[in-house]
């Protein structure tokens, strides 16, 4: 039912009535999402409402139970951990699954492109948190991925080096524009970096808010608006009387 | 951290004792029959190594042991693969071997003296199944521990079956596996020595035995230490192979303990 093939009319991936059940647990029911060519979609929802398991199937590592699902056929992932293989040095990592003799060469760029030039040949239990990630990162750029998908791929780093990720992605993003999404618990990222936002709850897409270009300052009113309106959809309604308007 | 020159105490507590040995032989409170003098031993080995008879058996044993633990490893690594690769193989393989393995491979002593009689291949036999079954054990246990986040990683790049046991099934795998060989020469080691005390005709356990005969405990001394030596030289070599394939690895880079 995962037909890599292009969408028609624009839409990159295309999403009708998608349902996957786990035994009697029913995660997704009749799920709808189109995100265009060039499109960044951030999905928030609760934990455990299906957002991995929706990125899953958009990745081709799970099979739906209903519905179609239209990808692209060059997709990549980012997971919340780095899942670099230890044994293999820096360079390796990025190059995996590539083929040809320039495979080392088109490693090095990329990992140049999210700084770690200096990094090529070191194991990967010498980097950092955020050090690893950005070489998570180099591997799916690679690639030039048509797709790409990024499941909480900021959760586990300290504030600083997400504001410096977010600033990366940002650029890194701007050249290749691949459709992107990305599952986030983090109201402000999501609002940072998507062109819209989308929030999950009981197995389906609840509500979405795209992003206009005056909310992507922190501090504007437009963010903050957004900011409360997103919290609101996830049923945090005191944090939006935090939220100080200048 | 502390004064106390520990390292140097460590090396210099093991050459008292010999000194102590010695002298306790030279003065006459240990016996010759007892426990002769470490000089000795020393000399005995000179002796024995000019007239050509130690080399000899030493090679016989060394031989005997490497068919053995090649044998061995060959089938247990390669049944290891298999079944941590294929379903299939798990099936008809794995519980069988998992039920055989409750024998200790000693116990198999005179089954396999009826089999094969006090020839060399009883001995090679015994040799390569005390080898073969932690190599079988530890190399499935290494694939079956691969971190499935890892081998989602290899497909969502879309490496091929081959390459991702290349790239992630076989290194991961290899800790376990070296920890497989240590214990693997462990047991050939013990193997060698119990197979050598059946009937042989050559072989560093034969020096032993024949000197038994002659109650010539210095050449006895001398087989024992040999012993000795051959297992710490087995323990260097995994010890080695650890070091050099695990590099990558935190607890094996060097500079750590
Ligand atoms: N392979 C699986 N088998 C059974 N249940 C699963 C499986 N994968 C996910 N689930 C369940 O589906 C629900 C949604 O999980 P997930 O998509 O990971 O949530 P999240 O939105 O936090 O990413 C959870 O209740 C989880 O336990
Ligand atoms: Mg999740």
């Amino acid at each position: 039912m995962t037909a890599p093939a292009a969408a028609p009319g624009g839409a990159e991936v295309q999403i009708r009535g998608l349902t996957r059940v786990f035994g009697d647990r029913t995660v997704l029911t009749g799920l709808d999402l189109d995100i265009r060519r060039g499109e960044f979609v951030a999905l928030i929802g609760h934990s455990g409402c299906g957002k991995t398991t929706l990125l899953r199937l958009l990745a081709g590592l799970d099979r739906p139970d209903g519905g179609t699902v239209r990808v692209p056929p060059a997709r990549m992932v980012v997971f919340q951990e780095h899942r670099l293989l230890p044994w293999r040095r820096v360079w390796r990592n990025v190059a995996i699954g590539l083929r040809g003799k320039d495979a080392r060469a088109a490693a090095v760029r990329a990992l140049a492109e999210v700084g770690l030039a200096d990094h090529v040949d070191s194991w990967p239990r010498t980097l950092s948190g955020g050090e690893a990630q950005r070489v998570a990162l180099a591997r799916a750029l690679v690639r030039e991925p048509q797709l790409l998908l990024l499941d909480e791929p900021f959760a586990a780093l300290d504030a600083l080096t997400r504001i410096k990720m977010h600033a990366l992605v940002r650029r890194l993003i701007a050249r290749q524009r691949p459709a992107v999404l990305l599952v986030t618990h983090d109201v402000d990222e999501a609002i940072l970096l998507a062109d819209r936002v989308v929030a999950m709850r009981g197995g389906r897409l609840a509500a979405e808010h795209p992003v206009p270009a005056e909310a992507t300052r922190r501090g504007s009113p437009e963010f903050a608006r957004l900011r409360a309106a997103l919290l609101a959809e996830l049923g945090v309604e005191e944090a939006a009387d935090d939220v100080t308007v200048p | 951290m502390s004064r106390f020159p520990h390292r140097t105490v460590s090396w210099l507590a093991p050459l008292a004792l010999l000194a102590l040995w010695e002298g306790a032989a030279r003065g006459g409170l240990l016996s010759d029959q007892v426990l002769p003098a470490p000089s000795t031993v020393v000399a005995t080995a000179a002796d024995l190594t000019a007239d050509g008879e130690l080399p000899r058996h030493l090679l016989a044993s060394l031989r005997r042991a490497a068919t053995g633990f090649a044998l061995g490893a060959a089938a247990g690594l390669g049944l290891g693969v298999l079944v941590g690769l294929s379903r299939i193989a798990e099936s008809l393989i794995d519980r069988s071997v998992q039920m055989v393995r409750a024998v200790p491979f000693l116990a198999v002593l005179p089954l396999v003296i009826v089999w094969f009689g006090v020839g060399e291949g009883g001995k090679v036999f015994l040799i390569a199944l005390g080898t073969g079954f932690p190599l079988y054990l530890n190399t499935v246990l290494g694939i079956r521990q691969i971190d499935p986040k890892l081998l989602e990683m290899s497909r969502v790049v879309g490496q091929g079956r081959l390459e991702r046991v290349r790239w992630v099934i076989l290194p991961g795998a290899l800790p376990s596996i070296l920890g497989g060989l240590r214990l693997a020469l462990t047991h050939a080691w013990l193997a060698l020595v119990i197979a050598e005390t059946i009937g042989a005709t050559e072989g560093i356990g034969f020096m032993a035995t024949n000197a038994r005969e002659f109650l010539q405990v210095d050449v006895i001394v001398l087989v024992v230490l040999l012993y000795a030596l051959i297992g710490i030289t087995c323990d260097l070599l995994a010890r080695f192979l650890e070091r050099r394939l695990l590099s990558w690895h935190a607890s094996y880079a060097p500079g750590s303990p």
